[in-house]
């Protein structure tokens, strides 16, 4: 069984006025056939970039600078922008974060859709809008013949996610990379969407790389998660094991910052310090400077390894031998 | 829709009475015809009689009524000077004033928004440096001296183009029309590029901005997540948002277009309208004057509904039926 999305020490660098930025340092990462991967990390630890950059849509003056992104066997980072188009919304869809903001306001939801189905493929406008209507109704949008002539403006939040989703739906991709989509929603709604996600990807063997700050969102929905801290993957391996056990400080830093997870009364549990800038990375762990178990060691470059079977984690003094907190 | 239309319609009419009474006082208070219109030399009778026969004995309110009373029978007055009815003076001049503006303004968006297009896609290539450069000189040169400068260029040195008058017109719609003839639209190319250079720079600008902040926006990279193809994110996606604003300015502009375009009329002796209430005010012919405003009035506030409507077609969002 090979896997549907292969990336190796992807490097993504934004080249500003004020310096380089590195938004994604050294990625790599596996998603299997049919697999959720889920993509954890703080604003700003170049998650949403890593997505970009997969779907090759890194806009000036930022660019893949190097790695591989090996989408069943071919390299996306090498393929021309032509190629890469016919890819897009097609094998690998994205769906974005805000989803009042991902629809164009003036244009109708069926023009929308027709023309995502018209980019791929040769077929008559009226089979286009078949099939449009037929993912409006997969993806729990009631009467969707009349929907189908709405403008966005006339639709709820969710259901304009939802309407986003069906669009991501239209040519059954292999690979849906989400960035946050459940963020901007309320709690019902976001668990409506969440189970319709896991429902589809079941039913079509769509891999998702599903990218998120929330814990418990991934906790229920992805097989594997990799948690990203300052343009690198600090920590990575199957999603159980991982929220059990956390072998980076961060990982424990971040499974214990979730509110519920804390005492009622007892003051919240938070990691101290902010991320650091992007421009001015100190050499060696990023996280140093806010990691209680840092020490001369955690000066030295660090390197992601495997500590237990299947678990990777880039720390000089990982959390191995202990009981989950 | 015909709720919105008719309200739109009685508002009008309230900014049309408050208007008509300010430029009638406003007239009133400009200076006094009697001294310039009879000459000199007439005697105490014959002046009593001409005022009496211009209805300037009457006290203003009075002025104003018998004004609005001849207004609502579609009589805007005689005009001083000419002894013709003002309304059919103005209309008369029109059509010279009217192909000029939409020449000028057809000319704007064929050469603006295209330029703009470019120049908000590719911010820093040389050629958007160029077209932003040329877009403040269009901003900052006098309309007069560039239509003094085409003149000499084209009609003087090179012999081109004719620097005066409307040359042959064609009849359309009982109305005579220099773009319907060749020669007509030789001489109305001078004067329509002249005053288009102003409004191109304002095309241009708008269209950039407009473009630049809308290819930052979600939608834009969704469709480009989508695989749609350049030009269909270009001239679909981004296009139908930077509409709004252009269509907005581009309608007002063609309104004061219309109304004051002057300078370039008298540069190119082009027989228009602007020339005709310059001249008006100038020997304070008082009908030809307040016809000529309230023609204006109604002109601004047609063409504002006209934007509106085409606003309500642009942006679904917007709802004529809501409150005003």
């Amino acid at each position: 069984m090979s896997a549907t999305l292969e990336v190796r020490n992807l490097r993504t660098h934004f080249f500003t006025r004020a310096g380089v930025v590195k938004a994604v340092d050294g990625v790599s990462f596996t998603v299997g056939r049919g697999k959720v991967m889920g993509l954890v990390g703080e604003s700003g630890s170049g998650k949403t970039v890593t997505g970009f950059s997969i779907i090759g849509l890194v806009d000036a003056p930022g660019r893949v600078v190097e790695g591989e992104i090996l989408y069943q066997g071919r390299n996306l980072a090498k393929l021309s922008e032509e190629e890469m188009r016919s890819l897009r919304g097609n094998r690998i869809a994205m769906i974005f974060q805000d989803p009042m903001m991902t629809l164009n306001p003036v244009l109708r939801v069926d023009t929308q859709m027709i023309e995502t189905v018209l980019a791929h493929e040769k077929v008559s406008k009226e089979e286009a809008r078949q099939r449009a209507r037929d993912a409006l109704g997969m993806v729990g949008i009631p009467s969707p013949d009349e929907r189908l002539k709405s403008y966005p403006h006339q639709f709820s939040g969710g259901m304009r996610q939802r309407v986003a989703i069906a669009i991501a739906l239209l040519h059954r991709p292999e690979l849906i990379i989400a960035d946050e989509p459940t963020t901007a929603l309320d709690v019902t709604i976001q668990g409506q969407i969440l189970a319709e996600v896991q429902k589809l990807a079941a039913n079509t063997g769509t891999s998702l790389i599903w990218i998120t700050h929330d814990l418990s969102v991934v906790a229920g929905l992805a097989d594997d998660i990799a948690v990203m801290y300052a343009g690198r993957v600090v920590e990575d391996g199957p999603v159980s094991e991982v929220l059990d056990r956390p072998l980076h400080p961060y990982t424990h830093g971040l499974i214990g910052s979730v509110p519920s997870r804390n005492k009622r009364g007892e003051p919240l549990r938070q990691i101290p310090g902010m991320t650091p800038s992007l421009l001015k990375l100190p050499a060696g762990c990023a996280f140093r400077a806010r990691c209680p178990r840092a020490d001369e060691a955690c000066l030295a470059e660090q390197k992601l390894e495997e500590l237990l079977p299947g678990r990777h984690a880039r720390c000089a003094h990982p959390h191995k031998d202990e009981v989950p907190a | 829709m015909t709720v919105y239309l008719l309200r739109r319609i009685s508002q009008s009419f309230l900014v049309l009475i408050a208007m008509s009474i300010i430029v009638f006082v406003g007239v009133y208070a400009v200076g006094d015809p009697v001294e310039i219109l009879i000459s000199p030399d007439a005697d105490q009778m014959e002046r009593e009689r001409a005022i009496q026969a211009l209805g300037l004995d009457l006290p203003l309110w009075e002025q104003y009524a018998v004004f609005v009373w001849r207004a609502l029978q579609g009589d805007l007055g005689r005009s001083f000077v000419y002894n013709e009815p003002a309304l059919q003076l103005i209309l008369q001049k029109m059509p010279a004033t009217l192909e000029l503006a939409f020449g000028s303004m057809f000319i704007s968006i064929l050469i603006g928004l295209p330029l703009g297009m470019y120049a908000g896609l590719k911010p820093d290539s040389a050629g958007s440096k160029l077209i932003m450069a040329g877009s403040i000189l269009g901003f900052s040169l006098p309309t007069f001296w560039v239509g003094l400068m085409l003149i000499m260029v084209f009609a003087v040195q090179l012999g081109w183009l004719p620097s005066t008058g409307r040359g042959d017109t064609a009849y359309f719609l009982g109305l005579q029309w220099s773009f319907l003839t060749t020669n007509g639209l030789s001489h109305l190319l001078m004067p329509a590029v002249n005053l288009a250079l102003f409004k191109i720079s304002l095309v241009i600008r708008l269209t950039r901005s407009g473009v630049r902040e809308t290819m930052l926006m979600d939608y834009v990279k969704f469709a480009r997540a989508k695989g749609l193809s350049p030009s269909r994110v270009t001239f679909v996606h981004v296009f139908k948002n930077i509409l709004i604003p252009v269509v907005t300015v581009v309608g007002l502009e063609l309104g004061s277009t219309i109304a004051f375009s002057v300078v370039t009329e008298s540069v190119f002796a082009w027989p228009g309208m602007g020339k005709l209430i310059i001249d008006s005010i100038n020997v304070l012919d008082r009908p030809v004057i307040v016809a000529y405003l309230l023609i204006i009035v109604v002109m601004f506030i047609t063409i504002n509904l006209i934007v509106d409507l085409l606003y309500s077609a642009l942006d679904p969002r917007v709802r004529l039926e809501g409150k005003a």
